[in-house]
């Protein structure tokens, strides 16, 4: 039985930071969250002390097979200083950060601490495509190993499912993709700052200065739909239905309710959280959607007292093109089978009716896995405080967003609803 | 066989031995494959190996062209994809195997829902013998 929960006392989010997410040969974990804590500690309106941060939560992955190098919470705490003060791991696969999040919000609502910083990093991108492959793999479940699943073959997969129930198919999918590229040229810290057709002209201008024939595609799906630009990776995800491999970090600054004025005039303020778990594809009840992210959302909706409707725009996990579509359907946005319509409607653009990953998504944005979920929510603290910039949702009332995050092959999911008041 | 502990080691080994098993809850008649250990539906701690067929039907599948090492040494790449599958079962359950006998290149072909049959792959000798669920048309 599912009860409503609460709070015990409220949580505010008054400070957040993000490394510009991308491929780094010359950074490691360090370099990255050094960047993401001196933005968060810069954008405490009325300013932080960092000796008053009395916790601190790292969400990290995939650095123990990656970079051989574990136990990231000391290493990070004595990185900013905060050592001999204790320091916390989570590990949910691709959703370890929405979990630094929500501990560091139970560890304030109990009454226990009223200053922690949350946050994520991963770095990935030392390794090569097969490498990462395999150790992204780690979080599958064993009989999906066993059977040869990758990440992108589990979601292809699904892909498969969902188009045979519902009548979808990869055309629908390129939506995704090319609203998300359209998004991300308008995010700095976006690791692809290219949409459709820049890409269409600049391989076009490539071709031309090569003395190459030079390639023509009628339409952005035409050439979505060229196997030379867009090759298979796990049918039916093709390359610019993945994400790509990333490094980066992120962190916020959470407080309790009653001093978040303290820090800023404009604090946002955890109106919902919730959590869940799958089973893998075998055991999973359907294989047109997630069991886990159905009962976080039940759980967030519950607790905030909000409905579907109420969220104005929503960062979701788009690993794949085809997770974005299961997820705005399991998150109530949209009917089961009729979220591929509505995003071919354009409704999940950035001037549409609910507007859908704004920072270009993992797909464009980047994912490094670890920083994904509080990379997330800072795009929903942007976006509510106003500062998005030329991604700036068009509503002038803006109210409350939210942020979907999941890890493994749905074994982890989460759904966060922040709220200004 | 009724020894066995219902552990994935022992669906392993059952595998090696050619067969697909599953376990039943003696309380409630759940079928589980792989098998677990405890009845999550009613929490009855009895169960039961049955040996399961091995018909069922394509659920979902993935024609995977970029695949981790282990695969890669198979001789699996872009130009010789393998297939991933889930499997329904005729008893009702899932399981996730291998697909064979179907061309990989030609996704856009294969339909959900093709009936298939159990194989068994077998991998190496003695102690170090794996096998790998698989499926192909029937």
């Amino acid at each position: 039985m599912q009860r409503k929960r609460k709070l015990a006392r409220g949580v505010a989010v008054v400070g957040a930071g993000m490394s510009k997410f991308g491929m780094y040969p010359d950074k490691n974990s360090k370099d990255v969250y050094a960047e993401a804590f001196k933005e968060m500690l810069s954008s405490v309106d009325k300013g932080v002390d960092p000796n008053d941060i009395e916790a601190l939560y790292v969400g990290n992955f995939t650095n123990d097979f990656f970079v051989h190098q574990a136990h990231w919470g000391p290493i990070l705490s004595d990185l900013i200083g905060h050592a001999p003060k204790p320091a916390t791991r989570t590990e949910g696969a691709c959703a370890s950060s929405a979990l630094a999040f929500r501990e560091g919000v139970f560890a304030i609502a109990s009454g226990f601490y009223d200053i922690v910083l949350v946050s994520g990093v991963e770095d990935m991108s030392k390794r090569t495509t097969e490498e990462v492959t395999e150790g992204l793999a780690l979080a599958t479940v064993p009989y999906e190993m066993q059977a040869g699943f990758t990440f992108p073959g589990v979601f292809g997969a699904l892909a498969t499912a969902y188009f045979a129930r519902y009548g979808a198919s990869r055309e629908h999918l390129m939506n995704i993709t090319i609203k998300s590229h359209n998004n991300a040229p308008l995010n700095p810290k976006a690791q692809f700052n290219a949409s459709i057709r820049d890409l269409m002209a600049s391989r076009a201008e490539r071709a031309r200065k090569r003395g190459e024939p030079v390639p023509t595609w009628k339409d952005e799906k035409e050439f979505l739909s060229d196997p030379k630009v867009n090759p298979v990776v796990a049918w039916p995800m093709h390359l610019y239905d993945c994400c790509p491999i990333s490094d980066g970090a992120s962190c916020m600054l959470l407080v309790a309710e009653e001093i978040a004025r303290n820090f800023t005039d404009n604090p946002l303020y955890v109106a919902g959280i919730g959590q869940g778990s799958g089973k893998g594809l075998h055991a999973a009840p359907e294989l047109t959607y997630f069991e886990a992210t159905r009962y976080a959302a039940q759980e967030a909706y519950e607790m905030s007292g909000l409905k579907p409707a109420d969220v104005q725009f929503s960062e979701v996990h788009d690993c794949f093109s085809i997770a974005e579509l299961i997820h705005i359907e399991d998150l109530g946005f949209f009917k089961p089978g009729e979220g591929y319509k509505a995003v071919a409607e354009g409704q999940t653009r950035l001037d549409g009716a609910k507007p859908i990953n704004t920072s270009g998504g993992l797909k464009c944005k980047g994912h490094p896995v670890g920083a994904t979920g509080i990379g997330q929510l800072y795009e929903v603290w942007k976006q509510l405080r106003g500062e998005a910039g030329e991604r700036q949702v068009p509503n002038k009332n803006l109210r409350v967003g939210a942020a979907h995050n999941l890890g493994g092959t749905g074994g982890t999911c989460t759904f966060t609803i922040l709220e200004r008041r | 066989m009724e020894e066995r502990p219902f552990s994935d080691i022992s669906f392993e080994h059952f595998l090696n031995e050619e067969k697909l098993m599953g376990s039943k809850c003696q309380k409630c008649g759940a079928l589980y494959a792989p098998p677990r250990p405890i009845c999550i539906k009613c929490y009855g701690s009895e169960m039961a190996w049955v040996e399961l067929k091995g018909k069922g039907k394509l659920a979902a599948f993935t024609s995977i062209a970029v695949g981790p090492p282990a695969m890669v040494a198979e001789g699996y790449d872009r130009k010789n994809p393998y297939i991933s599958g889930v499997v329904e079962l005729e008893e009702g359950v899932r399981v996730d195997a291998r697909i064979a006998g179907i061309d990989g290149t030609k996704p856009e072909a294969i339909k959900i829902g093709t009936p298939l049959t159990v194989e068994f792959l077998h991998r190496g000798e003695g102690e170090d013998l794996k096998t790998i669920l698989t499926f192909k048309p029937r």
